[in-house]
């Protein structure tokens, strides 16, 4: 014990000497306006290594069927971790997928996962995507193979989880030391809500402010933008996709997906799940005038939610608030 | 219970107590040792022989197999005076394909007198929405789903000429936790109480167990190949379920 204290103290006293700063430590941090996360990493202890050897693979396209797609080809860090300009994912091949690509960030507080909610865990998220014929085209048996003889791959595992052995746990486990580390909590709208020196809506990011909680914050909640619930917001009659009701098999699902934050919509365009509308103006349109009475139509939209040009944009800018650039271009996030 | 809790909670101290003083060779409450489950693949009463074979289903239907595997989680043993012990970590896949897949070792197992075995016939629902999960439950043994995350708990594959799939194919992937498709089923087995499972630390029995595969497409519904042919998850896979719920396994004998 003494000697541990005596260790200590001269840990202590070596910090404060050191010139060269230390190497940032990867944390994972709650913003004091949203609630505990789903995610906490209790059974994947957060380190630099894990964090850095996750963010790798993320943006290891040679983890593709044709070496030319990594996470980060659809998940850009400029579009708030979804694909800029694209409808629907690209894959491998040049395959065009059938839902518009998510954005990724407080990926740590969600409990499902992709439009229709079909992945129930963060970890095993990028299987999906991995052995998805339109998006990576392979297999995790491939990938750990792959990995296990290509360096500095079996060194850097080594330095993650303290040997080189590298399975798909392994693997996954990294990645979401990534992924669930992806935090967008600094945008303007989250400094007026803590009060952050001294930030304040101007007078048409209020009146947007009054408007979106009226209007539709019962599905798009604070502080994450949605309820993580899953709706028909009546885009088609009937709709091509069949959406939630894939997953559970229950008909009054059918043509629902999970509604989706609002956080970077500035950056994330297009929008809906099969990217079909590339301006909010667009967006607002539909709901003001173009709701379609689909069968499991959610009720509150009965009506459509009309809006005035006026309302439309103090809406807009509001939704603007919602940018965090902080985290767009935090280069910590960033492929090397 | 709530007695026999105390009363654990009192002679837990005082096992632990003894148990240090004693010696290694003497035999006491608390010793472990090591049992085995062997799993016969069978169809009908007949071997199963994967590709070359050709059986029957109840239908009349003649069908071959390609692929047959399942998963044994979460095996639970009880003494007749009704202790359970459920073995910590017992996740296994067997594998038609892989021999060495059809017999489990279970080691530190308390020693004693077995009257009763069950077991879940697939994963539990907690660690279908667990995160990366390694060994029998690692994804890359192709029994877990990507786009609708959880286990397959019975994979069966093969072909029948009755089917009206591509190639005459059957696709039968069993699983889902989510009701009204919850496939999650339990097999429970009492053991004849004249030959119980006597686990001794200088004895170490084998369990064997038939698994019919033949099960699959009898017992409530008998299916017809002609109408159902594919499944993945979903209400059809309930109907395969609760067929093998009851006919997949049966304890044939111990070696003691």
């Amino acid at each position: 014990m003494l000697f541990l204290s005596i260790a200590l103290m001269y840990a202590c006293s070596k910090n404060e000497d050191k010139i060269v700063p230390e190497e940032l430590k990867i944390t994972f941090s709650v913003p004091s306006n949203f609630p505990s996360p789903a995610y906490n990493f209790e059974d994947n202890k957060l380190t630099n290594a894990g964090f850095t050897l996750g963010k790798k693979l993320f943006y290891e396209a040679r983890l593709s069927a044709d070496k030319s797609v990594s996470c980060g080809s659809c998940h850009q860090q400029f579009a708030g971790f979804t694909q800029l300009d694209h409808r629907v994912s690209h894959g491998v091949n040049n395959c065009q997928g059938k839902r518009n690509t998510p954005p990724l960030f407080n990926l740590a507080w969600q409990k499902a996962f992709f439009w229709d909610g079909g992945v129930k865990n963060i970890e095993t998220s990028p299987l999906n995507a991995i052995t998805d014929a339109c998006e990576m085209g392979t297999d995790i048996e491939t990938i750990v193979a792959f990995l296990k003889n290509t360096a500095p791959y079996p060194n850097l595992f080594n330095e993650a989880f303290g040997s080189s052995e590298i399975n798909t746990q392994r693997v996954l486990k990294s990645i979401t030391q990534f992924t669930a580390v992806l935090v967008s909590g600094n945008s303007k709208y989250d400094k007026v809500m803590r009060k952050e020196s001294g930030a304040t809506f101007s007078s048409v990011e209020l009146a947007g402010y009054n408007l979106f909680k009226e209007k539709c914050s019962s599905c798009h909640t604070e502080p994450f933008f949605t309820d993580f619930s899953y709706r028909n917001n009546g885009l088609d009659l009937v709709s091509a996709d069949e959406g939630r009701s894939h997953i559970t098999g229950v008909s009054t699902d059918f043509g629902k997906f999970r509604v989706p934050t609002l956080r970077n919509i500035e950056y994330t365009s297009p929008y809906m799940h099969d990217g079909r509308f590339y301006s909010l103006d667009e967006v607002l349109e539909h709901y003001n005038s173009s709701v379609k009475a689909a069968p499991n139509l959610d009720v509150r939209l009965k009506n459509g939610i009309k809006l005035n040009d006026a309302e439309r944009e103090q809406i807009k800018a509001f939704l603007k608030t919602l940018t965090d650039n902080e985290f767009i271009k935090n280069t910590l996030y960033s492929e090397a | 219970m709530k007695l026999s809790q105390y009363l654990l909670a009192f002679l837990c101290p005082i096992i632990f107590l003894t148990s240090c003083k004693k010696n290694d060779d003497e035999i006491t409450a608390d010793t472990k040792s090591t049992f085995t489950m062997e799993f016969e693949n069978q169809v009908n009463g007949n071997p199963l022989v994967l590709n070359t074979n050709t059986y029957k289903n109840a239908k009349g239907e003649d069908f071959k197999i390609n692929i047959f595997k399942y998963y044994v989680s979460n095996i639970k043993l009880s003494k007749a005076d009704g202790t359970v012990f459920l073995i910590p970590e017992s996740y296994f896949l067997i594998d038609a394909s892989k021999s060495d897949s059809e017999e489990i070792t279970l080691k530190d197992i308390p020693t004693g007198d077995y009257t009763k075995v069950e077991y879940t016939i697939g994963v539990d629902y907690a660690r279908n929405f667990a995160g990366a999960q390694t060994e029998a439950l690692d994804p890359t043994n192709g029994m877990f789903w990507t786009w609708n995350s959880g286990y397959i708990f019975v994979k069966f594959e093969g072909t029948s000429p009755q089917s009206t799939a591509t190639n005459n194919a059957l696709t039968f992937h069993i699983g889902g936790v989510l009701d009204p498709n919850n496939t999650i089923r339990t097999f429970s087995t009492d053991i004849n109480v004249a030959n119980p499972l006597r686990i001794r630390t200088d004895k170490k029995p084998d369990m064997h167990f038939i698994v019919n595969a033949g099960a699959l497409f009898t017992g409530k519904t008998d299916i017809s190949f002609s109408t159902l042919n594919f499944t993945m998850g979903g209400a059809n896979s309930v109907i395969v379920a609760n067929n093998y719920a009851n006919g997949l396994f049966r304890l044939d004998h111990i070696h003691n």
